[in-house]
């Protein structure tokens, strides 16, 4: 938007916001709204407790896990899948069908099977993050150029060459896409799954503030997430931007 | 061989049921019933109805909280689309929600809402109405320039050229759009049932762990899936069907 | 004044004889700080065929969208048929480089689309368009969807949406350069048909040299940085003598040599 002449950066009416929730905040219409200030003064006290720094170690040890399984299972089983084809036809029905499930509703088998504790939410992250991250690496593999694969061979390059030099960088933009979906799905997944687990991390805290009635500390916890995931996936954007100039030439 | 993908498809299908029929049976874990013992479950619960009544339970919220999510939505997303003002004050908003873990919001809706069906609805419309907003905007402001100029150089008015112009050739993209808000919608029905109160789909897969029946939960767990993705398939189905034209190749091919 | 701006010495025809339908006078247009027209003026002839040819970034789809009033200039006046530009007008129809149709709608919704807009009845802009798409060589296919039709088929659905309005004039921004080759011929053929027997005054973009040549009454070459009328040509002798003859004719080929002389040191 343009006002008086200048444009105003696209981010900058979360501004405007932050100064409503201030002015309801301190105009104490309703309990669950305390005025922002007031939530950026406990953030910042609660932040140095331990027990704030405990539940962010663990959720970003589950998360981290998870999305690691998710990028080593998933891109060679994209790969693979875009380049057998008896393969691709076993797999995909099951990928489309885990890509749009309510995966919500796995955690309860994952709690019995694997217990209340941080192996079932890494479990549910890469639940959530593996099926996009198969799919556009293989959707990468399906539509490399066929050119460029022919030139390789017409200047004789070797199988290894050619998947070193030309296969891994011809698919880099859609895996990177993949991947950055999949890390924003992966952050809902860690997410649901403390909830539902709630009794480790942040599912934990939220059941203590929420049951005590601690709204600062609430809105301060979530200010915090949904930063973190904001600023992850602005990160991730960027980094795609960055490949993203070869992505469009070829 | 014209029905390889079929036959294909069914193979997968049976390595992946006869799997989880070995790993029952061995079994990997005290509570991980066979393929076979948990379409059982599914087929008394279906025999004595008991299932179909805890969808009507789960399917209000959801079907509430869609409804609700695609008429908003789809408003919200067009006014987006349309003004620059707007889109400057409420577009970062739904960009953020798109991003944010907003199953977070749950325990303040409790305190807000209390344990009943408003709660749940809202769990529903917070998951599904960022995707939609956001499909429709961008779909609204990515119309090709050339059909607008077009419009524009046969004199249509601003009305014409929204309701002739901008909104059919936005309207696969809003259509995906709903699509992925029912997906959503669908996460957000199950979590409210598991987080807030057990009702309906949720109650059944809840009681049945809570007294170690096993093939009942996964029964219910299996039934709730087949579901959804049976209805997105659907939808998507229908997706291609209306908008065949729009999909293939247009300007450039 | 104009003058400055305006080669003299390469003008062949200092004024065209006829009566104007269009007037551009001292029109300027910048893009931030990239001046994309300065001063510009040329006439164009009623009832005939005038093209603008220039190399790529010389500012002749801009002056096209200008004339059409679908971007706005920043100084200099544009009549047509004596009435100053404002915008988008009834007396103009515009044909797309993109063929810009819908691509919910069949061949004949397309096609009756700018009187749809007009408030014309149904059944009446649906005679009007059948007529005109029998006219372009599509009868037949007015059921068809733009998805099911060739690149050239598309934009004789164009050019009949074009047509169905009736405008004085017709402004087609390089209408052919999607089209293969060969259905591209058969286009420029057809054009110099619709030229005399629709009587209308054409606008043609296109940076084809020997396109612009064939079906031109008369031919501006645009120059860019800054953009400027370098020469206005206006071919006497080869028009009339059947369409088949005009690619051996020595005038088409000199002049054809000529312009290519003096577009060469700017293309890049």
């Amino acid at each position: 938007m343009i006002l008086f002449g200048r444009k105003l950066p696209a981010m900058s009416s979360l501004l405007v916001w932050a100064l409503v929730w201030e002015v309801i905040g301190q105009l104490d219409l309703t309990f669950f709204i305390p005025p922002l200030s007031q939530v950026f003064v406990t953030l910042f006290g609660l932040i140095q407790t331990a027990a704030f720094q405990n539940a962010l170690a663990t959720t970003a040890y589950a998360f981290l896990i998870g999305v690691g399984f998710s990028v080593v299972i998933g891109i060679p089983i994209g790969i693979l899948m875009g380049k057998t084809r008896v393969l691709d036809e076993l797999l995909l029905p099951w990928v489309n069908i885990f890509i749009s499930a309510p995966l919500t509703a796995l955690v309860p088998v994952l709690m019995v099977l694997f217990g209340f504790g941080t192996k079932t939410i890494v479990i549910t992250t890469a639940l959530f993050a593996i099926w996009i991250i198969i799919l556009n690496a293989r959707a990468g593999v399906l539509q490399i150029n066929r050119s460029l694969i022919e030139m390789g061979r017409s200047f004789g390059a070797s199988p290894l060459d050619a998947f070193f030099k030309i296969y891994l960088w011809a698919v880099l933009p859609e895996i990177l896409g993949g991947v950055r979906i999949g890390i924003i799905r992966a952050v809902k997944g860690v997410i649901i799954g403390q909830l539902l687990v709630s009794i480790v991390g942040f599912g934990a805290l939220f059941e203590l503030y929420a049951s005590n009635f601690l709204m600062k500390e609430f809105w301060a916890v979530l200010i915090v997430l949904f930063g973190l995931a904001f600023t992850l996936s602005g990160f991730l954007s960027y980094l795609e931007r960055k490949v993203a100039f070869y992505a469009s030439s070829r | 061989m014209n029905n390889r993908p079929l036959l294909l498809k069914l193979l997968s299908a049976a390595l992946v049921f006869g799997a989880w029929e070995i790993a029952g049976r061995i079994p990997i874990s005290y509570a991980f019933p066979t393929f076979i013992e948990s379409m059982t479950a599914l087929l008394s619960m279906m025999g004595d109805g008991s299932i179909f009544l805890a969808y009507a339970e789960t399917l209000k919220p959801l079907v509430l909280g869609l409804v609700i999510s695609a008429f908003f939505g789809i408003g919200i997303g067009l006014w987006i689309g349309l003004s620059a003002r707007f889109e400057w004050l409420f577009g970062p908003i739904f960009i953020v929600m798109q991003t944010a873990p907003l199953a977070a919001l749950i325990p303040i809706l409790v305190m807000v809402y209390g344990i009943g069906l408003t709660s749940k609805v809202f769990v529903v419309c917070v998951m599904a109405m960022p995707v939609i907003v956001l499909n429709t905007s961008g779909a609204v402001r990515n119309t090709p320039q050339s059909i607008k100029d077009m419009a524009k150089s046969f004199l249509a008015s601003d009305r014409d050229v929204l309701v002739k112009i901008i909104i059919p050739a936005a309207s696969p993209i809003i259509f995906s759009g709903l699509r992925l808000g029912v997906s959503a919608g669908f996460i957000g029905a199950i979590l409210a049932e598991l987080k807030i109160t057990p009702t309906g789909v949720g109650d059944i897969i809840s009681y049945s762990r809570s007294v170690a029946d096993y093939p009942s939960m996964y029964a219910a767990i299996f039934s709730i899936i087949l579901l959804a993705v049976i209805f997105l398939n659907l939808l998507e189905k229908l997706e291609n069907y209306m908008f065949e034209g729009n999909n293939r190749g247009y300007v450039s091919d | 004044m104009a003058m400055s701006q305006i080669d003299s010495a390469a003008v062949k025809t200092a004024q065209p004889l006829v009566d104007s339908a269009v007037s551009v006078r001292n029109v300027s247009k910048k893009y931030g700080d990239v001046q994309a027209l300065k001063d510009l003026s040329l006439e164009f002839p009623k009832g005939e065929l005038t093209s603008l040819l220039g190399p790529s970034g010389c500012g002749k789809t801009t002056l096209l969208k200008i004339i059409a009033g679908l971007l706005p200039h920043d100084s200099g006046q544009i009549e047509v048929g004596g009435k100053t530009v404002t915008g988008p007008g009834p007396d103009r129809a515009f044909v797309f480089q993109d063929f810009a149709l819908l691509p919910w709608a069949n061949v004949l919704r397309n096609a009756a689309f700018g009187l749809e807009l007009r408030g014309v009845a149904k059944s009446e802009r649906e005679a009007i368009a059948e007529k005109y798409i029998r006219e372009v060589g599509l009868a037949g296919f007015e059921n068809k969807f733009p998805h099911q039709l060739s690149g050239g088929m598309r934009q004789r659905v164009g050019l009949a949406r074009a047509l169905s309005v009736n405008a004085q004039v017709l402004l087609l921004d390089e209408p052919f350069s999607a089209v293969d080759e060969q259905t591209r011929r058969k286009f420029q053929e057809d054009m110099l048909a619709l030229v005399a027997n629709e009587k209308k005054t054409f606008i043609f973009v296109t940076h084809s040299i020997e396109e612009a040549v064939y079906v031109s009454d008369q031919i501006a070459i645009l120059l860019p940085r800054p953009s400027r009328v370098s020469e206005i040509i206006r071919p006497t002798s080869f028009r009339g003598k059947g369409v088949e003859n005009i690619r051996r004719d020595s005038e088409y080929l000199d002049i054809v040599d000529e312009i290519w002389a003096s577009l060469r040191s700017y293309v890049e």
